[in-house]
Order: structure tokens, then C-alpha cells, then sequence
């Protein structure tokens, strides 16, 4: 069970209270009638869902309703930044 | 390789059941093989089995990082079914059901398979008219199947909640004769034995460290217990940690890795003769031979490689259960454990070539992968045997992702697949 800081809200919540929206940090490609199907499939469904280090996109589902970025390590499942979105983290993989 | 048999079972007790053969060897890997199979779980080492058994390439290695069968075949809740809706699925998953059929003899290896009917639950008037669709276009495909409505239901399973004041009332459910469940250690031990018979060398505990890349061509894989392994082409099946793989050869797959949970019940008396799954209020459950409830759910929503899950999720999958079976209110819990799932976002798998030459891979089962085990191993075999995929793979590319040809099967995969 993950106890997640929510940076809207200011406080530590229950897992059960967010929802967790996959890889953070993809850019939608700017002009998608320009795109290969190669690109727009990468950006569609191709991730790079590591062992360890991973920055991922959440939801306060059941509380302030918005969206806010954690990086997490996948394998010990240690919660190691929460962070804004447009914020840059600070723990990055090596 | 030693055959199994009841005059085998009554010779070896007059010798106190000492003198049993090894079940497989434990080689030490040569420097080089035609093919080098990455994974020895169900999948990997079915691949294996036929590529030695049917395609004659015997000088194969299946390299192992912990034990043989130690993933998510010992970690599912050993369902197998063929209901699938779209032809493409159904055609493999089907293979799939009639190798199962034979498969104890095949192997000379009791499987355990046992054809006790697969049932899904519809809840609503969509799912029944989901049922109804996937029910015909299954028997269009040669599939068994039938829609039941709630009396056919509650006779087949007298303990299922099926009366109106249940807070979703069960309307029907599409059937499955042929589907059950199998005993899912033995397909490894079956496959893995029948594998070494043919001569492919089952390499365990050896981890593979990386993917040796030369000119966009695979050549063979590092290891750390015994260094560089050369191979002509080389098989990933490796399920959760597929894209770790994928990573090391410089590509990335459409792929997730997330934690998918189990639990079984205490042991007790006969009391489920099927398998009984719902996709609305999101559980399934069967009995295992020996007495205990096998119950599973969805994934947690989050990527994870930890091979464990939440409790909140633990805590939706019992409330599903007990919703459709109320008589289980007060069994209880033996055990819980999750295993690590790369689910795809069409819901089928990806058995594919690769932007590396002479690599490919079979991953992408997500919550389901069991109940393909043999068939998945027998296209995979044929694919890199002729170093072409087999005509049941050829829709499951993983480049379906870029031209959008998707097979979306969330539907028939439903609860956990």
C-alpha cells in the first residue's frame, strides 16, 4: 500500500485515493498530420517501462482531482519524488 | 528419457522409489547453439520442446535466471479457455486447446488437464449482448460455446449467487465445455523433461546480462555465470521482463509491466466443479483438485517488477467473490502472491520479429498467458525454426503498433485474462 503526497493538497493520502496514468513525460508530437506511422505509433503505445527509476503520471482521483507527477523505482516500489507537472525531477536514472 | 507408466509406478516401488531417473539434466552450456531461448517458463520451454520435437533443431539452450517454471507459471491461476472473439485470437488460442487435449500423452507428463467448463458471467443487458456476439462469432471459428441465462447458470453452479436481490443479478453467462483448468507446474516439468530428452541443454540459474548486437544482428547473449553464449538466433520469453530485454537491444516495446495477484483458500470439500469469472464485478474463481479456492482479479494499475501487489486490490477481489458466492464469506485465505505481467494494449500477445535480425520475441501475454502455453510454444518454435513467423503469429507483430492493425480482445480477456 503506497501513502502518496498529493503536492496539490499538501498532504499524504491512501493509495486507493489515486490512480496511476503511465509514463510521464510524453509529448504529444506537435504537428500528428506530419507524423510517420512509426512515430505516432511510438507515441501512442511504445514505452519504456524500466526496472527501477521510473517517472509516471497520477491522479488525485478521489481527492483534488488533479494530475502531478511521482518517480518511483518499479522494482523496490520505493516512492522517491513527487513532483508538479512542467516541474523537472531531480532524481533521474543514471 | 524414462517412461512413465503404472507398471513403471508399481516396478520402482519394489526398489522403495529410489532408483527414479533424473528428471532433466543440468548441462554446462556449450559456447555456441542454433538457438538460444531466453525464459524457461511454460512458454520458453514449449518453444523448446517443439523446436526440438517437430522442427528437428535439437542444439538449443534455454537459459534461466532462477528456476525452471519459477515465474508466472507457478504464479497463474490455471485457466485455459479459447473463447476468444476475433479470428486471429481465436485461431491461436485454439491451437492452443488442442494441443492442451493431447498433451498428458504428448509429454507422457500428467498435465492434469482437466476440461470442467469455463463460464463468464454477464451482469447487464451489454454484457449479455457481449456474450451473445463473442458466444456466435466462437462457434462461426468451430469453438464451442452456448449463452445460458440465469436458470441454466444456477443449475450448473448451485452456489452462485443468482438470485435478484444480488446488487448486480447474474442475466446469463456464455459457456465453454471445453475449457478448464491444468495443473501448471507439471506443463513445465513436462515440457522441460520432454525438452532435455531431444537434447536441448536447460541452463538455470544464469542470468542473462545482455544481448550481444553486431551490425543489427544478434549473436548471443552475456551472461554472468559463464560469460558469452553464441547463438544464431535467439528467442525472449520473458514476460514481465520483456522490455528490460528489449531495452539491452536497443528497442522499446508497447509494453507494461504490472504486478497481477492470486490467492487460494484453505482447503475445502468439493463444492466448485468449474470455473466461474465475471468481468463486472471483477473476480473469478475455480477448485483446485485439492480443495482449495483459486481466485484471482485485475492488476494493479501501477508498473511494478516487484512480483508482489496492493492491498486494496486484494480487498476488490474478495468483495467480488463474495458478491457472486456468499456461501465463501467465511473461507479462508491460505495464501497471496502476485506475479509480474506485460500486458499489451490490445489485450493479445506479441510473437514477433524485431527491429534486431535473428531476435525475436513471444511476450505480450499479459494476465493470460497460461491457457496458451502450448501453442504459444509451438508457433514460436515453427517462427524460429524457419526464422519466419508462422502464419497464427503473423497478425501478432509488434509492429501491428505502428501500421494499426490491433487485435483488441479486452473484451473476451476481461477479468484477467
Amino acid at each position: 500500500m503506497f501513502h502518496i503526497f498529493c503536492p496539490h493538497c499538501g498532504e499524504y493520502r491512501e493509495e486507493e485515493e489515486f490512480h496511476a496514468k503511465g509514463e510521464a513525460h510524453i509529448a504529444r508530437p506537435l504537428d500528428p498530420d506530419a507524423c510517420s506511422d512509426e512515430e505516432w505509433g511510438e507515441f501512442l503505445y511504445f514505452r519504456k517501462n524500466p526496472r527501477g527509476i521510473h517517472h509516471e503520471l497520477w491522479v488525485h482521483a478521489a481527492g483534488c482531482r488533479k494530475f502531478f507527477n511521482i518517480t518511483r523505482n518499479t522494482q523496490t516500489y520505493e516512492i522517491l519524488e513527487v513532483y508538479k507537472l512542467g516541474e523537472t525531477p531531480s532524481v533521474v536514472a543514471e | 528419457m524414462q517412461h512413465y507408466s503404472g507398471f513403471g509406478l508399481l516396478k520402482h516401488s519394489l526398489t522403495h522409489h529410489e532408483n527414479w531417473q533424473r528428471v532433466w539434466r543440468n548441462p554446462t552450456p556449450k559456447k555456441k547453439y542454433d538457438v538460444i531461448i531466453v525464459g524457461g517458463g511454460g512458454h520458453g520451454l514449449a518453444t523448446a520442446y517443439y523446436l526440438a520435437k517437430e522442427f528437428g533443431v535439437t542444439n538449443v539452450a534455454v537459459i534461466e535466471k532462477g528456476f525452471l517454471g519459477g515465474g508466472n507459471t507457478a504464479r497463474n491461476t490455471t485457466i485455459v479457455r479459447s473463447n476468444y472473439l476475433w479470428d486471429e485470437a481465436a485461431h491461436l488460442y485454439e491451437h492452443a486447446m488442442q494441443l492442451w487435449e493431447g498433451l498428458s500423452q504428448e509429454l507422457n507428463y500428467n498435465v492434469m488437464f482437466s476440461q470442467r467448463g469455463c463460464m463468464n458471467l454477464g451482469h447487464t443487458l451489454q454484457d449479455m449482448r457481449d456474450i451473445e456476439r463473442r458466444v456466435n462469432a466462437n462457434r462461426l471459428n468451430g469453438i464451442d460455446g452456448e449463452v445460458l441465462d440465469a436458470k441454466q447458470v444456477q443449475e450448473i453452479v448451485p452456489v452462485l449467487d443468482c438470485s435478484e436481490h444480488a446488487r448486480y443479478p447474474v442475466m446469463g453467462a456464455s459457456w465453454q465445455p471445453r475449457a478448464g483448468v491444468a495443473r501448471h507446474d507439471a506443463v513445465a516439468w513436462g515440457y522441460a523433461r520432454g525438452a532435455d530428452a531431444h537434447g536441448v541443454d536447460l541452463i538455470q540459474q544464469t542470468e542473462v546480462e545482455d544481448l550481444i548486437v553486431e551490425d543489427g544482428t544478434v549473436v548471443g547473449v552475456k551472461t554472468a555465470r559463464y560469460g558469452e553464449i553464441r547463438a544464431d538466433r535467439v528467442g525472449c520469453v520473458v514476460a514481465g521482463n520483456s522490455s528490460v530485454l528489449a531495452n539491452m537491444a536497443g528497442f522499446k516495446l508497447p509494453l507494461e509491466s504490472h504486478p497481477l495477484q492470486a490467492l487460494v483458500s484453505e482447503p475445502i470439500k468439493p463444492i466448485l466443479d468449474t470455473v466461474v469469472m465475471s468481468n463486472h464485478v471483477h473476480g473469478y474463481a475455480s477448485q483446485s483438485d485439492k480443495g482449495d479456492l483459486v481466485i484471482g482479479a485485475g492488476i494493479d494499475g501501477y508498473n511494478g517488477y516487484g512480483q508482489r501487489g496492493s492491498f486494496p486490490t486484494i480487498e476488490h477481489t474478495i468483495q467480488a467473490i463474495v458478491e457472486m458466492f456468499p456461501v465463501f464469506s467465511r473461507v479462508r485465505m491460505n495464501r497471496q502472491w502476485g506475479g509480474i505481467v506485460d500486458t499489451c494494449p490490445d489485450a493479445c500477445p506479441i510473437i514477433s520479429e524485431t527491429p534486431v535480425k535473428n531476435l525475436f520475441f513471444n511476450c505480450g501475454w499479459g494476465t493470460g498467458g497460461f491457457k496458451a502455453t502450448p501453442g504459444s510454444g509451438h508457433v514460436f518454435a515453427a517462427s524460429l525454426a524457419k526464422g519466419e513467423m508462422h502464419e497464427l503469429a503473423k497478425p501478432f507483430s509488434m509492429f501491428r503498433f505502428h501500421n494499426g492493425a490491433l487485435v483488441d480482445e479486452h473484451g473476451a480477456a476481461g477479468v484477467a485474462h
